[in-house]
């Protein structure tokens, strides 16, 4: 089962989630959890899982390597390619790669067969475990745009033969949890679709609410099944509440403000490590999705 | 002409609180927000929309099922698993498509058609702190890069319009293509952080990508009083890196309060963060 946590709006606990989540479940006899990091441009919950990397790998994009002797600077791979990548003068080729999404365009049509690909990385990957949790997490390059090609790689790690499975028995023992990225932009869209379920967490103030109905836009859009996690539940009013009442967007946990909580965060301590009652606060909510499902 | 441009890396660490009270403390000012997938000031701020523009960038591509045979050539070369058959029939998913338009030319008997795609709504506005550019990216749009360069050109062409000193930019969060956006070509970085591990890590990533495109960076550490041995570990960092901390503020409930009423929190108050921010607005004002 693939459950990706998400919010429009950054700061309202989506690591958090994620990471408690994982732990509850990581510690729930039978199962198998799998933690993928999407956020790729601040990636966080490593700070909290504290995995053991145990292998790493460059994340590249094809891009256009034009050979000399065979161009004839005929303009065509220019032409062909949408994202102006790629401009031709008289005498030269220029090939901007931060511009480039690697869609082989120009590759493909080009008269001469003068280009051929090379990869320019735009970032990494690493893997590891944190205690029996299967961790993978991804960072873009500083400088870089574009994060969804990191993303992509990052969800090929999904371990396809669980999820196909329609053994419910199965399926709800083999969980991955998906850290998404805040907004409801392409990135976000990358990380999320192909869940099963998506925990939005968002807290009760107007930009929290703002950015909630946002996000369950992205998920009408994209038909994913939906619950909402009210985080610091008690410092604002209580239109998040009014909100998911009246469209029926079931409300799965509301975690009140602590300071020991916000404290042993800005550590990197999660909360079930200093509250064992939100182990079953987190199962609970894990059984909610199982129900739903 | 000044621009100055709020950011985090992190999210909600109080970019756009921060954003509005300055917005209600300067003077001859345009606001633009940039965070055009979860844009927020215009809840603070209140505008009154005097232009709406349509926002077009990219292409998507649609299938003629009359002309098309199924042929399968189009998902053969597509790269992003954007084509697939369901049922004998080619379909496209435009949420894996990223509009490169290769599917289109190599389409042998040319049922595909790339058409400009709709993808957000941009705003002139007024408030009764000055004038404000925002947006509205369409939901699950690409190309908000775009975007934020067409929210800034217009907040520019408007200050230069009206002789105005100062443009205030409320950014995104994350290190990706619409922070490029917002950050290229800018006079001075404000970078929003917090006493946690994750606002540490995520305003060391930031500042180096702003350091990378050669922007000057100051730093608030926001309510710094929730770990003040991370508040220290910041400001070592910012020492050794040689960015300044431009102020500190405050945990304090009233900010949570005032964005509840709909305030920036320095009209709404005038405790200690509400002093904080004064504060930290008179010395920026004194670098720019």
């Amino acid at each position: 089962m693939i459950i990706s946590v998400a919010s429009g709006k950054g700061g309202t606990g989506k690591t958090t989630i994620a990471v408690n989540l994982a732990l509850a479940l990581d510690k729930d006899k039978g199962k198998n959890v799998q933690f993928l990091d999407c956020d790729v441009e601040e990636p966080n919950a490593h700070l909290f899982l504290k995995p053991v990397i145990t292998s790493s790998e460059s994340v590249e994009i094809p891009v256009p390597k034009i050979n000399d002797k065979k161009c004839n600077y005929c303009g065509k791979c220019a032409e062909v390619c949408v994202f102006n990548a790629i401009a031709v003068t008289k005498n030269k080729v220029l090939v901007f790669p931060g511009l480039c999404h690697g869609c082989g365009s120009c590759t493909l049509f080009c008269p001469e067969k003068a280009i051929t690909e090379e990869g320019n990385k735009v970032g990494v990957l690493e893997e590891g475990k944190a205690g029996s949790i299967n961790f993978t997490h991804g960072r873009l390059n500083i400088g870089e745009p574009m994060a969804p090609p990191i993303i992509r790689k990052i969800k090929k790690k999904i371990k396809k033969d669980y999820n196909d499975n329609r053994d419910k028995n199965i399926i709800n023992h083999h969980i991955t949890l998906i850290d998404a990225p805040p907004g409801t932009s392409c990135p976000v869209i990358e990380s999320i679709k192909d869940s099963d379920y998506t925990i939005l967490v968002t807290e009760p103030t107007p930009f929290g609410l703002h950015d909630l109905i946002l996000a369950v836009e992205v998920l009408q859009k994209l038909k994913i099944l939906h619950g909402v996690v009210l985080n610091k539940c008690d410092i604002g009013d209580h239109k998040v509440e009014e909100y998911c009442k009246k469209n029926d967007i079931p409300l799965l946990l509301s975690i009140p403000l602590d300071r020991k909580i916000a404290v042993a965060y800005s550590k990197g301590i999660p909360i079930v490590k200093i509250n064992s009652s939100y182990e079953r606060k987190f199962i609970q909510l894990f059984k909610k999705i199982v129900q739903i499902i | 002409m000044k621009e100055i441009v709020i950011i985090s890396g992190k999210g909600g660490t109080g970019k756009t609180v921060i954003t509005a009270s300055i917005a209600a403390l300067a003077k001859n000012k345009v606001m633009g927000d940039c965070d055009v997938d979860a844009s927020n000031l215009y809840l603070l701020l209140h505008p009154e929309i005097k232009e709406k523009n349509e926002f077009y960038a990219g292409l998507i591509p649609s299938i003629d099922l009359e002309k098309c045979t199924n042929c399968g050539r189009c998902q053969e070369v597509c790269r992003f698993d954007a084509i697939k058959t369901i049922k004998g029939q080619t379909v496209i998913d435009l949420v894996s498509c990223e509009g490169c338009g290769l599917c289109a030319l190599v389409c042998p008997v040319k049922a595909i058609q790339m058409k400009e795609n709709h993808c957000g709504e941009w705003y002139i506005s007024e408030t009764k702190y000055g004038p404000l550019v925002h947006a509205r990216l369409g939901i699950a749009e690409e190309n908000s890069g775009k975007l934020v360069t067409l929210v800034r050109q217009n907040a520019q062409t408007i200050a230069k319009k009206n002789n105005l000193e100062l443009i205030i930019v409320d950014g995104p969060p994350g290190i990706g293509c619409p922070l490029i956006a917002t950050l290229s070509g800018t006079d001075l970085a404000v970078v929003v952080t917090e006493p946690t591990l994750s606002g540490l890590h995520d305003l060391q990533r930031v500042s180096k990508v702003a350091q990378h495109f050669g922007v000057k960076t100051v730093v608030i550490i926001n309510k710094y009083d929730i770990n003040l041995e991370n508040s220290a570990k910041i400001e070592d960092w910012c020492k050794k890196t040689n960015i300044l901390v431009i102020g500190k503020i405050h945990f304090d409930n009233i900010i949570t309060k005032a964005l509840v009423k709909g305030f920036p929190v320095v009209e709404y108050s005038d405790n200690t963060a509400a002093k904080e921010i004064k504060d930290i607005w008179q010395k920026l004002k004194e670098m720019l």
